[in-house]
């Protein structure tokens, strides 16, 4: 389903190389960990998946569905199924979270050639999903994000997955600012969207999230490069023994 | 004392002082006001159209702007805001409100000071206008309109004790040289909400002053909706000069094409426990140069005013400007008084986060320009109000954004 190759990509306008040399493969129906210090590019990887041009790619490609994304918009990529769970979502006075669901549904819809939703199937969509996530819809009236909690945020973030039907998630950092109630309500979240056809990368810190999300592989990120990938025990042997003995032996 | 030598009058000038004398002519009045009257003509003879070197016009440089001056060709007959709102025009009748027939001497032509530009072209130049009291106790919940139809009108609303009304002041049209002065007062305990909206054609100079006094325990929320022009200036003059009274004023100021859209209020809080808010929010997009000039004096008895004032401005192209003056005098020592001023383009995070769901470009820009200036009007308490707005700011970014 994504396959990146040998993907270089530094910060627009300046020299920083900050990905250098990344391959990965993930296909679909797997759950991918993604795991690394600090500074070793994850957040950076999610925002060129994503599109943001803050970011210049130069060599390399990724692939989604064999078609490659380097030339397609942040809102093309979501469109295509491609879709972001950010580490720190925006908080975005004057526009109502009910109204933005609305917005980016239909113009997803729109540029897939489908028709855009009838608002009481829009609301019903709505009303499920969110009693799943434990998101009231007096939360959902008002503006995207502003006042929510860190776990409220979290929680609206796969809510609009889960409403976006992506068929590539990509989570970056959802763990953080949970605590343990918040992170078995958007692990469930996450789970339930496991499906065949469906991918997700969890881009995280720690092992915790992974007791919850259980993920096929695991990929170890450093400067910018893959350096070991294992299954879930590999996880666990990072939360035993930290990341110094694997980057070492990756550059040995 | 200094003696100058008289100005050179521009040509714009010498067409304005003929139109003073026609004004003159085509209006019978008392001595009093007669003389008023001619006051203001000297002084516009004096002084000219003011420029940048006039204080309170630093950002608006009229007399350059003003190249020559012609009277609208007609006004455009605009949808009114609200459905249902009756007009104050002295062959209306309405329950509560007793409208008499405008006469100069029922403008209540005042001595004005040499740099209030729109208070002398105005009174020099009114020929017709609204003369509307709600009588005392009244509630009117049919909206009141007033349409400035000609030139140059000058309007006097009072609102009783304890009466209640809401109305809204209109002016558009597309080209000419025109003036508004209306004089508010509220009554002990009177409450109102007063609009004044401006649309006008690329061509357009439109001065306009609302004058206001507020008494005891008066409520009053100004709205103020600009868009378009060649050049409109909104003066804002308010006193507040009954205990317990309060004032909020929302704004919203669309600037696109060459327009320049200038908002000057002027608050004098002169008795303790008064409350004053203004909140402000202007798109100024294509080469649209925005002004906002703020003045509050808090008088030295006024203890326990409470003065809030801001004006947020979206630039949203390289060539559109915005200029803010947030100026407080303030005597008393027990007051809160604040003021900020923004200017900033559209944040990139926002825009990202929005196109990154889906959203088009395109449309995530709307959202985001439409919510900025929505914020505002959304504090309005009347509903109707605020659809009516969103309604109009809509469909002026649809055309301009």
């Amino acid at each position: 389903m994504l396959e990146i190759k040998d993907l270089h990509a530094k910060i627009a306008g300046t020299d920083t190389e900050i990905i250098k040399g990344l391959n990965l493969s993930v296909k679909a129906g797997e759950v991918a960990a993604i795991m690394g210090p600090n500074g070793s590019g994850k957040s950076t990887l999610s925002y060129i998946l994503a599109g943001r041009d803050d970011y210049e790619v130069t060599s390399g490609d990724i692939l989604f569905n064999g078609e490659s994304i380097l030339e397609m918009d942040p809102s093309e990529r979501a469109a295509a199924g491609l879709f972001l769970a950010f580490q720190y979502p925006m908080e975005i006075p004057g526009v109502a979270t009910m109204q933005f669901l609305k917005v980016a549904m239909n113009e997803q819809r729109k540029a897939r050639g489908e028709e855009e939703l009838k608002t009481p199937d829009f609301i019903k969509l709505v009303k499920e999903a969110a009693g799943d996530l434990e998101i009231s819809m007096e939360m959902l009236k008002r503006p995207l994000n502003v006042g929510f909690s860190g776990g409220e945020k979290k929680r609206a973030e796969i809510l609009q997955m889960k409403l976006l039907a992506p068929s590539l998630c990509v989570l970056d950092e959802t763990d953080s600012g949970l605590d343990i109630d918040a992170l078995k309500i958007v692990s469930e979240g996450v789970n339930s969207l496991r499906s065949p056809d469906r991918a997700t990368i969890v881009i995280t810190h720690y092992q915790r999230l992974l007791d919850y999300i259980v993920p096929d592989s695991v990929h170890v990120l450093s400067k910018g490069r893959i350096v070991k990938t294992g299954d879930k025990e590999l996880a666990k042997e990072l939360e035993a023994n930290g990341y110094t003995d694997i980057i070492a032996e990756a550059a040995a | 004392m200094n003696i100058q030598a008289p100005i050179k009058h521009t040509a714009a000038e010498e067409v304005l002082f003929q139109s003073c004398e026609a004004a003159n002519a085509a209006v019978a009045c008392s001595e009093e006001s007669q003389k008023l009257r001619e006051a203001a003509v000297a002084q516009l003879r004096d002084n000219g159209f003011p420029t940048r070197r006039v204080e309170s016009w630093h950002y608006t440089d009229l007399r350059a702007a003003v190249k020559q001056l012609s009277t609208p060709t007609g006004s455009r007959v605009s949808t009114p805001l609200l459905a249902g709102s009756k007009v104050l025009s002295a062959d209306t009748h309405i329950a509560g409100v007793k409208i008499e027939p405008w006469s100069a001497d029922k403008a209540q032509f005042a001595p004005l000071e040499s740099d209030d530009a729109v208070g002398q072209i105005n009174t020099a130049l009114a020929t017709c206008g609204s003369i509307a009291t709600i009588e005392a106790g009244q509630t009117i919940d049919t909206p009141l309109s007033i349409e400035n139809r000609g030139a140059h009108a000058r309007n006097v609303v009072s609102i009783g004790a304890g009466a209640s009304a809401t109305i809204i002041e209109s002016v558009s049209g597309d080209d000419g040289f025109s003036s508004d002065v209306t004089l508010i007062s509220l009554a002990e305990g009177a409450k109102a909400t007063y609009v004044a909206t401006c649309e006008k054609g690329a061509d357009a100079i439109q001065l306009g002053q609302l004058r206001v006094a507020l008494g005891k325990d008066a409520n009053l929320d100004i709205v103020i909706f600009n868009a378009g022009g060649r050049l409109i200036r909104r003066e804002i003059i308010v006193l507040v000069e009954g205990e317990g009274s309060n004032l909020d004023i929302k704004g919203v100021n669309l600037i696109g094409g060459n327009s320049h859209i200038d908002v000057t209020t002027v608050l004098q809080h002169t008795v303790p426990n008064t409350v004053s808010e203004q909140l402000f929010r202007n798109i100024s997009t294509g080469k649209g140069q925005g002004v906002f000039q703020g003045q509050i004096k808090v008088h030295q008895i006024a203890q326990k005013t409470d003065a809030q004032m801001a004006c947020n401005t979206l630039l949203l192209s390289n060539d559109a400007s915005f200029s803010a003056k947030p100026e407080l005098e303030i005597f008393a020592d027990d007051v809160i008084c604040a003021h900020g001023a923004t200017v900033a383009e559209l944040d990139e995070d926002h825009l990202f986060y929005l196109c990154a769901r889906g959203i088009t470009e395109r449309t995530a820009r709307a959202l985001l320009v439409e919510a900025f200036v929505d914020e505002a009007v959304e504090q309005i308490e009347n509903e109707a109000l605020v659809e009516a707005l969103e309604t109009r700011i809509g469909a002026w970014l649809e055309a301009n954004g």
